[in-house]
């Protein structure tokens, strides 16, 4: 499996990308190729350039004048800079945040939100869609009853898995996790992690987590980030079973730093 | 061990400035209370009199006739001078509302950098003019300009007031407006634009919404403005007792009615008295618009 797969089957095509912030350097000249329908997942202590990486992908670089970026990201073979219409881009791109961001408005309409910006309109639509992503994201059981309240009073960890449900509403082919279990119970998570597996057939998903075991779990290929510098990457399996070629990175995995 | 008790039981300098500055900042916060209570009773005093005896219920807000100078016949009918105050506080709304949300939205979503805190500093600027400039303005570039634009004969009236009181609103609705905006994270804004939403569409679904309380105290804040403005209105309204038929009528307002008048009436008489009873109606109206923008207000913080 490793070496260099055929074009169609890469995803995402990074290469040479540096981020700074003003002077200060988060990722420093990076290349690796994501492929379709994997589970792509990325480790490192914090400070290590992971939620750039996500940043710089879906353009959120346009939030902040201070964030440069060089080299290339080619999304299907089309770097992500030259897509006129950003918005389109960011449509196609899920993405989900460390901190749940419930957006004050009803839970419904959280999740129906990206499906009316993209044009649907009918509510049958809309609720065979909300309900589905509800489900996907282990949801749709706590809050089948009361979908009109503010998706801004639940509790962190279903805002959580609310966040997760609108990206999934999205119908993307790129999903961005970035630490999504952070406000999560390890239970949900547990049942997360089971729709993220079946979610591979349908989209590729990059996965920034801090737990190294997720990691193994979950991705098929994972990366290692260190202030700045992509270490290593690896099939996952791999990297746990010492088969690495940087020190550094046995050395994380085993809990030995970070 | 002694030493420590007694170094517990004594209290020190600290001790007696905290006491001091509760005391100073209690008495600055009752302040406020207690000058509202002491402008009421004022205002109370001089206007329950007339409230109490000459006052006729249907006259006073049905009749349109103001005639508390008239020897044989005084009458004090306010209706002409609320619907005045009223036509002129609605034209101003007309005219400040949409330019003021406009630019709230321009400075808190749109505008970065220098441009946002020129902008800013500008309509800061602009509430400080005084309103007596104000008025000169409408008295005197507002009303030719008015005249030989829509042909008539006259230059004070509604639309003056009404454009003058509305740029003097405009300034504070929008900085009120602004903060309501610049209170709503910028996560969600973020979260918003994640999912592909143009800037338009993420104000108008996420933005908009999460700030609507703010921006109905901005705009109701603007009507107590208006409410009670006096100089402005007094020069540009024409200043003449009448119901309008037309935004190119002249009016008077309720306000401006008390100022001219108060200094011509003799102290304790029915007219001085009935002025009083207008102040009554002005503080009643705006202390209801003042504490419903001040309900909504507390609307964010709940939620």
């Amino acid at each position: 499996m490793v070496g260099t797969p055929a074009a169609a089957d890469v995803k995402l095509d990074v290469k040479n990308l540096a981020i700074h912030y003003g002077d200060t350097c988060a990722l420093r000249d990076t290349s690796f190729q994501i492929r379709k329908n994997e589970i792509f997942g990325i480790i490192g202590p914090a400070n290590s350039g992971k939620t750039s990486f996500l940043r710089a992908i879906n353009r959120m670089d346009m939030f902040d004048d201070n964030m440069r970026i060089d080299g290339e990201i080619l999304l299907d073979g089309t770097e992500v800079r030259n897509w006129r219409n950003v918005y389109a881009l960011r449509r196609r791109v899920g993405v989900v945040f460390p901190l749940p961001v419930g957006l004050p408005l009803s839970i419904y309409d959280n999740v129906a939100l990206s499906p009316r910006l993209a044009g649907t309109r009918k509510k049958a639509d809309l609720d065979v869609i909300v309900e589905r992503c509800l489900t996907r994201a282990a949801l749709w059981d706590e809050v089948k009853d009361r979908l009109n309240s503010l998706g801004s009073l639940l509790s962190g960890g279903q805002q959580q898995r609310l966040t997760i449900a609108r990206a999934l509403s999205q119908q993307p082919d790129l999903l961005l996790l970035d630490e999504f279990s952070i406000a999560v119970d390890p239970v949900t998570t547990m049942r997360i992690e089971d729709v993220l597996k079946e979610l591979r057939e349908e989209m590729t998903i990059i996965l920034v987590t801090n737990l190294v075991q997720q990691a193994r779990r979950l991705a098929d290929r994972t990366a290692f980030f260190l202030t700045g510098e992509c270490v290593e990457v690896a099939e996952t399996e791999d990297l746990f079973t010492g088969a690495v070629s940087d020190q550094r990175t046995s050395d994380y995995v085993e809990g030995r730093f970070g | 061990m002694a030493h420590n008790a007694g170094a517990l039981d004594r209290r020190d300098t600290a001790w007696y400035v905290d006491k001091a500055v509760e005391w100073l900042v209690f008495i600055g916060g009752i302040s406020a209370i207690i000058f509202i209570v002491g402008i009421f009773v004022f205002i109370g005093k001089e206007g329950f009199g007339f409230i109490l005896g000459r006052f006729d219920f249907a006259e006073f807000f049905f009749s349109p006739r103001w005639t508390p100078t008239s020897l044989t016949n005084a009458t004090y009918g306010a209706l002409a001078l609320i619907v005045g105050t009223a036509s002129v506080t609605g034209f101003a709304m007309l005219v400040s509302v949409p330019f003021s949300l406009g630019a709230a939205i321009y400075i808190a979503e749109f505008a970065t950098g220098k441009r946002r805190e020129t902008l800013k500093v500008l309509i800061e600027m602009l509430a400080a003019i005084p309103s007596v400039v104000w008025g000169f303005i409408g008295l005197s570039l507002m009303n030719p300009l008015i005249i030989s634009v829509f042909n008539v004969p006259l230059g004070l009236n509604v639309l003056n007031a009404g454009i003058i009181l509305g740029l003097m609103a405009a300034p504070i609705m929008t900085t009120i407006a602004e903060d309501a905006l610049k209170a709503v994270p910028d996560g969600y804004r973020e979260a918003a634009e994640a999912l592909g939403a143009t800037r338009w569409q993420v104000i108008r679904q996420v933005v908009l919404p999460a700030a609507k309380n703010g921006l109905v105290a901005a705009v109701l804040l603007g009507v107590g403005r208006g409410f009670g403005e006096t100089m402005a209105v007094l020069m540009a309204t024409g200043h003449s007792i009448n119901i309008p038929s037309s935004i190119f009528d002249p009016v008077r307002a309720l306000t401006a009615t008390i100022a001219t008048e108060l200094g011509e009436t003799a102290e304790g008489s029915e007219h001085y008295q009935a002025l009083f009873a207008l102040g009554i109606l002005l503080f009643a109206v705006t202390f209801v618009i003042n504490l419903t923008a001040d309900l909504f207000v507390r609307g964010i913080k709940d939620k």
